[in-house]
C-alpha cells in the first residue's frame, strides 16, 4: 500500500506500507549496517521510528538469539527495501511476518538517505506513517503536527521489568543490583559473563533496596526517553552514590550525570550506529563503539569531582565519566555492542575490577 | 605534531607494468601516497617502470625514476638519492618483494634506509604461509588443514590430511599464480610440480578444500598507537574456489548476522596485530561456513591491495592516503576524514548503498585457454557500480563491464545453448551470472542453483526478482506501462533500452513514457557516513529515489568520459590521459566533471575531478548526468577523446541528443573510423594505403584475397582493436579462418587487407587545433608489421628510420589531421615498405602511446588536447613538436604465465596487459632496461637456441654473426643450422625438433643446457612443435624471443648490460 512518512514540521516522504498499517514515533536514523533485529528489539528505541540508512534489510531473517528484548520496541521500521524470503541456515522467519505479528509498521521504498539528511539538518522529530487508506495527505500533515516531542517523555516505566528477578551464578563472588530502565539482554549477558550474580530491579526501585548490603555493586541500565524526565529515578540514584561501586551505561550514564548535579541536553539528531569513534582520554586510544542516544550529558554542568574520561571524536561530547573519589564510572556508548564492534567490551571487566578493589 | 621528524625524503616503490593480479589500483595507491608525502613537505622519490601510470607524471614526485624494478637499479637510485626511508606498501607484491630483497641483501642497512609502513618481519609473517599458519594457531584462529610441500613426496603425505579435492597454492607468486584445485592424484601431481617450479622458494601450500564456503574480505587500517579500524567488508558472491580477483563481490557484506560479522571483525583485528603491521592498511580474507560457524583465515596482505582500492572507492575512504600519513607517525584520530572535512579518520565508514564489483575477462584473446575460473586469477580489469539496491547495482555492473550486456535481463539473450546450463552452473566461467539468469528463467529453482553453484540463496532470489520483472514488463506495450511497474523496474536497475526490448519499443519511447510519469534519476553522494554528516566531496552516483543532492554549480564546466574497466588494448594509459585532461580543464578555471566506473583508477579518486559520477558509460547514465549538470552554469560540452574506444562509441548518440562534443567533431571521428570514408580521405591527399576490401561471402573473400595477393590480413569488420585479426598465407588459411574465427555473410562482412610482409611500423601521436599540428612523437616498432602495435616494443625517437621517409610520414600525418578536422589528439599507424609509407589506420583520440610520449618528451599531450577543446590554440599554448629527453623504448608484458595452455606467440591480435619504459642515452641501454623492466633476463653468456622460419632466413646471418661475436654458443634446428653454415660457413650444433626424436630441444631446455631461445613461428603446421618449446621456455623463465628484429635489438642490449646501466630521473632529463 502506498504511504507517506509525514514529519511534525510538515515534510513528507513517499514510500510503501507493505503491512498495510501505519504508526508514529520520533523519526531517528541509525547507520549500523548490521543488526536490524537487535536494533528493533532494543528497548532504548521505544517511542521511536527507526530509519535504517543501509538500504537492504531483513536479508538473514529473524533469529531468537538476536533479540534484545522479548518484542520489538521501536514503533516503526523505516527502510528502502525489505527482503521477503530470508537467507540464513538458522533463520526462524522473515522480517515482515515477525513485524506484523508484533504490529510494528514498516515503510519501504522510502528515500532513507533523503530522510536521514533531512533529520540531520533539521533535527530528529516526531512523525507518522500515513497510508493512503487513512485519508488525504493534508489530514496526515495535520495529525503529524500534533505529535509530542521526545523531550520531556519518561519512557523507562513503559519498558522496565514489572518485578524483581534473578540471573543466578552459583558461587559468584559478586552480587550486583541492576536497575532496569529498559535494559538490553546483551548487557545482562555481558555482566553475567563476568561471573556476577545479577538481581534485576524495576525502574522505580528505591535506593535502600539497591544498596542492600548483599550487593557489591550497582549497575544502571540503558533505556529510552528523556533522562531529565526521570526525576524519581535520579533521586534514587543520587541516594546510591557513595554506597557501593556503580557502573552506568547510556541512560544509566545520563542519570548519573543528573545525580551528580549536572544536566543533559537533546542532541540535534543523536548518535546512532555501530561506527562511532570514542577517544579514551587516559590512553589516547580510539574505540569504535555502538551508540544509540538522543540526549547527552552537559559537560559544563558537572561538578569538579567528576572527570570526563571519554569523548566522541566527531563532536567532542561526553562519552564517559568517572568520579574522582568514588568507585563510579559510566559510559554513554554501548560496550555490550549488539549490534556493533566489541572494542569497548572490556568495560564489564573494569566494573568487576572496581568491585574487587573496593571490596578487597 | 606526532609526525616522525626523522624523515625528510622517502622513496616510493611502484608496481611496474600492468599484469593480471596487479593493475592500476597501484597507480591509484601510489599517486595518493605521493600526494600524502608531499603535503608534509617530504621530498619524494619514485621508482616505477610503468610510463602509462599517472604517478610517473613528473609533477607528482620530486625525482621520478622510470627504471626497472630490480635490486641493482634500486641500489643505484638509493646511492644517488639517499632517501631516509622506503615506502613499500603501495606498490603491490612487486614493491613488497623488492623491498624485502633489498632488506635481506643488507642494502638498506648499509645505506641507513628505513622501511616505513611495514617491517620485514611483518611482511614475512603475512606473506610466508608457514609463519602465517603458526601465528594463526597462536592467536587461536583457524586456518585450513594442510601444510607445505617442498617435494612431491611431502605433497603426498599432506594429501592424507586434506583429502580430495585439495587446494594447492605456490608461495610468493603473483595473484596466486600457479595454484589450482586437484580432484585426483594426476591433477594433484601436475599442479604440485608446476607450483614448486613457480615458487621462488620451491614451496607449495596443500590444503583441505573449503570450496563453496562463503568468502569475505575485510580492509583493516592500524596506526602506531594500535588503533585499528575496519574500512570495508566485502562479500564474494562467488564462494570459495574462485580467486577473489575473479569473483563478483558486494560491499558491504550482506548475508551475515551481526554476531557473525563481529567475530570476523575481531579476527581481522587480531590478525593485523599479530602480524605486526605497524601502520597502514591490510587486507584479511576469510572463509565462513554458517552451518558450523567455522571461520577460517585464508590469507592477509600486509599492504594496500586491489581490494583496498575497491574498498576506497566503495566507501569514499582514501586508504592509501591515510596509510601513508600513518606511516609518517600520525594517529588515526589526528587525521581528518577528508570526505566530510569535519570528522576524523578514526571511524568505520558506513554505506547507504550497495556496491557490486565485477571482473572483466578477455578469454576471447586466448582461444586456447579454458574459460574456467579457479584459484588462479585470470581477469584483467574490473568495473564497480553503486546502487540503492543490490538488484540495481548488479545490473549497472553488468553494463559497466562493456561486454555488450544491457544489464542482467536481456544479456546474451538467445545466444546461449541452454542445454548445457547445468555444466555452466557447476563450472564457473566469465558469464556465470548470465547462465544463472537464464537458468532461473528456464525454471530452475533457487535451491537447485544454490547446490550447483554454492552461491548464497539471497543473491539468487534477487536475480529471480529481476526475472519476474522482465516477465511483467513483457506483458505491456510502452504506452500502457504502469507507473508502479516502471518505477520498480528502474529501481531494479533496468535501463530504458532494456525495457524497450521487452516492450517492443525504442529507447526514446520508453524514456518519453518515463519522463511523462515524472521518473528521473537523482544524484546521491558517496560520503563515508551514510548521510550522518555533511560531506564536502562531490563523489556522486545516480539512482532512482525521491531526493537529489549535490546540486550542479553555476560555473562553466566540461565533462570527460572515462575508459571503463581495464581490458587488453584499453588500460591505464587512457586513465592517465583522462586525468591529465581533467587537470588541464581545472587549471583553465573550468569545472571538470568525470564519468567512469573503474574502481582501480586515479580518475575515480574523490579529488581528481571537481565532480565525479561513478556510473556506467552507457547513454542513459551519461545523458542523465549531462541533463543535471546543464541545469545550472554553462555546460560547455563533453570530451570523448581521452577514454579510448569507450567514449568514442557514445559520441554519435550524444551528438544526436544535442550534446556538444568538445574538441574533435563527430564527423572527423566517423571519417576516420569508417574504412570507406577514410579511404576517400587518403586518396584525396594522395596518401598511400595498403590495398583492402570487404567481403560478404566466402567466394567474395577468395576473389578479393587473390586480387590483393597473399599474405593478407583478415578481420571481422564489426570489431575493433585487433580482435580476431589474423594473417593468412594462402587460400587454405583463409578458409580455415572463416570457418574457425569469423563467420562471413551479408551482415557480418570480413575486412581483407594486404599484409605488408616485413614492413617497418610506425606509431604517430599528434595534436591538432584545426590550424596547426604538433607531432607529439613518432615511434618505430622493433617488431615488424604483423605484430599488433600494442604488443610491439617501440623506440622513440624512431631510430633507424631514414630521415626522408620520416618527414614524409610526419607531413602526411599533419595533412590528414587537418583534412579530417581533428581538434585534439590523433594516433596514426604507418607501415614502411620499399620506401613507401602506407597509412594503416587513424584514430582521432588519445592512444595507448600518449602517456609514453608524454614521459619521453616532458609534455602533457592530453592536457594540451584538452586546452584545444576549450579553445586555446597550439600557438597560444606555445606548443611545438615533441623532442625526446632521451632514447625511450617501450616494452610490453604478457599474461602467458596465467594461461599455460596458450602458445606465447605474437600476432595481429593484441595480448599484452601492460607496458614498461626503458630510458637511456643509447638504444642499447634503453632497450636493455625495457627488457629488464618487462622481466626478461637476457643472458650475458651461454647457449642460444635458434629456430627461424623461411621468411626470416634473410636476417639470420646477421644475427648469428652478432651472437657469435658476443661470445654466445649457438645451436639450432636442422634448417636453421644449415642456413647459417651455407651463408656464413659457421658450423653450429644441430638440435632435434620435438617431432624428430630425442633428445630434442625441450629436453635440452629442461636440462638447463639452453639459456636463450630465439624462435620465429613457422606457420600453423609447425605450431604444436614450436609451441611446446616456447611454452617450456616460458615455464622455465628462459627468455624466448619470437622475432628476429627483437633478437637483433637484444644483441645491442647485451653489449650495454655488460657495462654499467645509468639511472637518471625525468626531472634531470628535462
Amino acid at each position: 500500500m502506498r504511504a507517506h512518512l509525514i514529519l511534525k514540521d510538515g515534510k513528507t516522504f513517499r514510500g510503501k506500507a507493505p503491512l498495510g498499517f501505519g504508526g508514529s514515533g520520533e523519526a531517528v536514523f541509525t547507520t549500523s549496517m548490521t543488526g536490524y533485529q537487535e536494533i528493533l528489539t532494543d528497548p532504548s528505541f521505544a517511542g521511536q521510528m527507526v530509519c535504517m540508512t543501509f538500504p537492504e534489510q531483513g536479508i538473514y531473517g529473524i533469529h531468537h538469539n538476536l533479540n534484545e528484548a522479548a518484542r520489538p520496541w521501536a514503533t516503526a521500521l523505516l527502510c528502502r527495501r525489505m527482503t521477503g524470503v530470508p537467507d540464513h541456515v538458522f533463520a526462524e522467519g522473515d522480517m515482515g511476518t515477525w513485524l506484523r505479528r508484533h504490529r510494528v509498521p514498516v515503510m519501504t521504498e522510502l528515500d532513507t538517505r533523503g530522510l536521514t539528511q533531512y533529520l540531520r539538518d533539521k533535527g530528529a522529530q516526531p512523525g507518522l506513517i500515513w497510508t493512503e487508506s487513512e485519508g488525504s495527505l493534508e489530514a496526515g500533515v495535520a495529525a503529524a503536527a500534533d505529535l509530542a516531542e521526545m523531550t520531556g517523555q519518561a519512557l523507562a516505566p513503559e519498558v522496565s521489568c514489572a518485578a524483581r528477578y534473578d540471573i543466578p551464578t552459583p558461587g559468584a563472588r559478586f552480587r550486583v543490583a541492576v536497575l532496569d530502565g529498559g535494559i538490553k539482554d546483551s548487557i545482562l549477558k555481558q555482566l553475567h559473563a563476568t561471573g556476577c550474580h545479577l538481581e534485576v530491579f524495576p525502574w522505580d526501585t528505591p535506593a535502600s533496596e539497591l544498596t542492600d548490603k548483599r550487593f557489591q555493586g550497582l549497575f544502571l541500565s540503558n533505556g529510552p526517553g528523556d533522562p531529565a524526565a526521570l526525576q524519581g529515578m535520579r533521586k534514587e540514584v543520587e541516594a546510591c552514590i557513595g554506597k557501593l561501586p556503580i557502573f552506568g551505561i547510556c541512560l544509566g550514564h545520563q542519570l548519573l550525570g543528573h545525580a551528580f548535579g549536572g544536566s543533559t541536553f537533546k542532541l540535534k539528531f543523536g548518535h546512532r550506529g555501530a561506527n562511532q569513534p570514542v577517544l579514551d582520554l587516559a590512553t589516547g586510544r580510539v574505540e569504535i563503539t555502538a551508540q544509540n542516544h538522543g540526549f547527552a550529558v552537559d559537560e559544563a554542568s558537572l561538578p569538579s569531582e567528576i572527570e570526563v574520561t571519554h569523548r566522541h571524536l566527531s563532536d567532542d561530547t561526553v562519552e564517559g565519566l568517572r568520579h574522582k573519589n568514588l568507585p563510579i564510572f559510566s559510559m554513554q556508548h554501548h560496550p555490550e555492542a549488539s549490534p556493533g564492534p566489541h572494542d569497548a567490551r572490556h568495560a564489564f571487566g573494569k566494573f568487576v575490577a572496581m568491585m574487587e578493589q573496593y571490596h578487597a | 605534531m606526532p609526525k616522525r621528524t626523522d624523515l625528510s625524503s622517502v622513496l616510493v616503490l611502484g608496481s611496474g607494468p600492468i599484469q593480471i593480479g596487479q593493475a592500476c589500483e597501484f597507480d591509484y595507491s601510489g599517486t595518493q601516497a605521493l600526494k600524502a608525502l608531499r603535503e608534509e613537505g617530504i621530498r619524494t622519490i619514485l621508482l616505477n617502470s610503468n610510463p602509462a601510470s599517472i604517478m610517473t607524471d613528473p609533477i607528482r614526485a620530486d625525482a621520478t625514476y622510470i627504471e626497472p624494478l630490480t635490486l641493482s637499479i634500486l641500489e643505484k637510485i638509493l646511492e644517488k638519492e639517499r632517501p631516509d626511508a622506503i615506502l613499500p606498501t603501495v606498490g603491490g607484491q612487486t614493491a613488497l618483494n623488492l623491498a624485502l630483497e633489498a632488506a635481506k641483501s643488507g642494502l638498506l642497512d648499509r645505506l641507513g634506509v628505513k622501511l616505513i609502513g611495514a617491517q620485514v618481519e611483518a611482511i614475512e609473517k603475512g606473506e610466508d604461509r608457514a609463519q602465517f599458519k603458526d601465528l594463526m594457531d597462536e592467536l587461536g584462529l583457524e586456518t585450513c588443514k594442510g601444510g607445505f610441500a617442498h617435494t612431491l613426496e611431502e605433497g603426498h603425505e599432506l594429501l592424507k590430511v586434506t583429502g580430495f579435492p585439495a587446494i594447492l597454492r605456490p608461495s610468493f607468486t603473483l595473484g596466486g599464480s600457479g595454484g589450482g584445485i586437484a580432484y585426483n592424484i594426476e591433477e594433484f601431481d601436475t599442479i604440485l610440480r608446476r607450483g614448486l617450479d613457480l615458487s621462488p622458494i620451491t614451496q607449495v601450500l596443500v590444503e583441505e578444500s573449503i570450496l563453496g564456503w562463503k568468502e569475505f574480505e575485510l580492509e583493516v587500517v592500524r596506526d602506531l598507537d594500535d588503533n585499528v579500524v575496519i574500512i570495508c567488508s566485502i562479500e564474494n558472491i562467488d564462494p570459495m574456489g574462485v580467486h577473489t580477483g575473479d569473483s563478483i563481490t558486494v560491499a558491504p557484506a550482506l548475508t551475515l548476522t551481526d554476531p557473525e560479522y563481529q567475530t570476523m571483525r575481531n579476527a581481522a583485528i587480531a590478525v593485523i596485530r599479530g602480524v605486526g603491521v605497524e601502520t597502514g592498511g591490510s587486507n584479511v580474507q576469510f572463509a565462513f561456513q554458517p552451518e558450523t560457524g567455522r571461520l577460517i583465515v585464508v590469507e592477509m596482505n600486509p599492504r594496500v591491495s586491489r581490494s583496498s582500492a575497491l574498498a576506497s572507492k566503495a566507501t569514499g575512504f582514501p586508504i592509501a592516503w591515510v596509510a601513508t600519513k600513518l606511516a609518517l607517525g600520525y594517529r588515526l584520530w589526528e587525521l581528518p576524514n577528508v570526505i566530510t572535512g569535519k570528522t576524523k579518520a578514526a571511524f568505520e565508514p558506513v554505506l547507504d548503498y550497495v556496491v557490486v564489483k565485477m571482473p572483466r575477462f578477455t578469454f576471447e584473446k586466448f582461444p586456447q585457454a579454458s574459460p574456467v575460473l579457479g584459484t588462479q586469477m585470470k581477469s584483467v580489469g574490473e568495473a564497480m557500480s553503486i546502487g540503492r539496491s543490490f538488484q540495481e547495482a548488479l545490473q549497472k555492473a553488468m553494463r559497466s563491464l562493456e561486454c555488450g550486456h544491457p544489464g542482467l535481463a536481456g544479456a546474451m539473450e538467445g545466444k546461449l545453448d541452454l542445454s548445457c546450463i547445468k555444466e555452466h552452473l557447476l563450472t564457473p566461467g566469465p558469464e556465470r551470472m548470465v547462465w544463472i539468469y537464464q537458468a532461473l528463467k528456464a525454471g530452475h529453482t533457487v535451491n537447485s542453483i544454490v547446490s550447483l553453484t554454492g552461491i548464497s540463496a539471497w543473491f539468487l532470489r534477487e536475480m529471480e526478482e529481476i526475472v519476474e520483472l522482465e516477465g511483467r514488463l513483457r506483458g505491456f506495450s510502452v504506452e500502457h506501462l504502469p507507473e508502479e511497474l516502471l518505477e520498480k523496474a528502474k529501481r531494479s536497475g533496468f535501463t530504458d533500452a532494456q525495457i524497450a526490448t521487452f516492450c517492443g519499443a525504442t529507447e526514446a519511447q520508453v524514456a518519453g513514457r518515463r519522463e511523462a510519469l515524472g521518473l528521473f534519476q537523482v544524484a546521491k553522494r558517496v560520503d563515508t557516513c551514510a548521510g550522518e554528516f555533511v560531506a564536502e566531496t562531490p563523489y556522486l552516483y545516480q539512482t532512482w529515489d525521491e531526493c537529489s543532492e549535490a546540486e550542479p554549480s553555476d560555473r562553466p564546466k566540461a565533462m570527460v568520459l572515462g575508459s571503463g574497466p581495464n581490458r587488453i588494448g584499453q588500460g591505464v594509459e587512457f586513465d592517465c590521459c583522462c586525468v591529465q585532461a581533467v587537470e588541464a580543464i581545472r587549471a583553465a578555471g573550468v569545472e571538470a566533471i568525470l564519468v567512469n566506473c573503474n574502481p582501480e583508477t586515479v580518475s575515480t579518486d574523490f579529488d581528481t575531478s571537481d565532480r565525479l559520477y561513478f556510473e556506467p558509460l552507457d547513454f542513459e547514465s551519461v545523458m542523465a548526468a549531462i541533463d543535471r549538470e546543464s541545469r545550472n552554469g554553462n555546460f560547455l560540452g563533453v570530451f570523448a577523446q581521452f577514454g579510448g574506444q569507450t567514449p568514442l562509441k557514445l559520441a554519435s548518440p550524444l551528438e544526436a541528443a544535442g550534446v556538444k562534443l568538445l574538441g574533435t567533431p563527430l564527423k572527423a571521428i566517423l571519417d576516420a573510423e569508417d574504412r570507406e570514408r577514410y579511404g576517400q580521405v587518403l586518396s584525396k591527399l594522395n596518401v598511400p594505403a595498403a590495398e583492402w576490401g570487404m567481403a560478404r561471402s566466402m567466394d567474395e573473400a577468395r576473389v578479393l584475397a587473390n586480387r590483393i595477393s597473399y599474405p593478407v590480413m583478415v578481420r571481422p569488420s564489426f570489431v575493433l582493436g585487433g580482435r580476431a585479426m589474423a594473417v593468412v598465407f594462402d587460400e587454405k588459411g583463409l578458409e580455415r579462418y572463416v570457418r574457425e574465427a569469423a563467420a562471413v555473410d551479408e551482415t557480418q562482412p570480413v575486412l581483407i587487407d594486404r599484409y605488408l610482409d616485413g614492413a617497418q611500423e610506425l606509431d604517430v601521436d599528434l595534436v591538432c587545433d584545426g590550424k596547426d599540428v604538433a607531432i607529439a612523437g613518432v615511434m618505430a616498432h622493433i617488431e615488424e608489421a604483423g605484430v599488433h602495435s600494442g604488443d610491439s616494443y617501440a623506440v622513440f625517437p624512431p631510430m633507424g628510420v631514414e630521415e626522408g621517409i620520416l618527414e614524409t610520414v610526419k607531413d602526411y600525418s599533419r595533412k590528414l589531421a587537418l583534412e579530417l578536422g581533428v581538434k585534439g589528439l590523433m594516433n596514426l599507424q604507418w607501415a614502411l615498405k620499399d620506401g613507401v609509407a602506407y597509412c594503416l589506420e587513424a584514430n582521432p583520440r588519445a592512444s595507448r602511446t600518449v602517456p609514453f610520449l608524454s614521459k619521453a618528451t616532458g609534455k602533457d599531450w592530453a592536457g594540451i588536447a584538452a586546452r584545444i577543446g576549450l579553445g586555446q590554440s597550439l600557438a597560444e599554448q606555445g606548443v611545438k613538436d615533441g623532442q625526446p629527453l632521451a632514447v625511450a623504448v617501450k616494452g610490453v608484458v604478457f599474461p602467458f604465465a596465467k594461461f599455460p595452455e596458450v602458445d606465447p606467440v605474437l600476432g595481429p591480435e593484441m595480448k599484452s596487459t601492460g607496458e614498461v619504459m626503458g630510458l637511456g642515452s643509447t638504444f642499447g641501454e634503453a632497450y636493455a632496461k625495457a627488457l629488464l623492466a618487462a622481466g626478461i633476463r637476457i643472458p650475458l653468456e651461454g647457449k642460444v637456441f635458434l629456430s627461424v622460419n623461411k621468411n626470416d632466413k634473410a636476417k639470420l646471418p646477421e644475427l648469428a654473426t652478432r651472437l657469435a661475436g658476443l661470445g654466445f654458443q649457438l645451436c639450432g634446428t636442422e634448417g636453421t643450422a644449415r642456413h647459417i653454415e651455407e651463408t656464413l660457413g659457421m658450423k653450429i650444433q644441430r638440435i632435434n625438433k620435438v617431432a624428430e626424436g630425442r633428445p630434442h630441444a625441450v629436453d635440452l631446455l629442461k636440462n638447463g643446457d639452453i639459456q636463450w631461445v630465439i624462435n620465429t613461428p613457422m606457420g600453423r603446421s609447425a605450431y604444436q612443435d614450436e609451441g611446446s618449446i616456447r611454452k617450456e621456455a616460458l615455464r622455465l623463465k628462459i627468455p624466448c624471443l619470437t622475432n628476429l628484429n627483437a633478437a637483433l635489438a637484444a644483441c645491442e642490449a647485451v653489449e650495454t648490460l655488460r657495462k654499467e646501466l645509468r639511472v637518471r630521473s625525468l626531472q634531470e632529463l628535462s
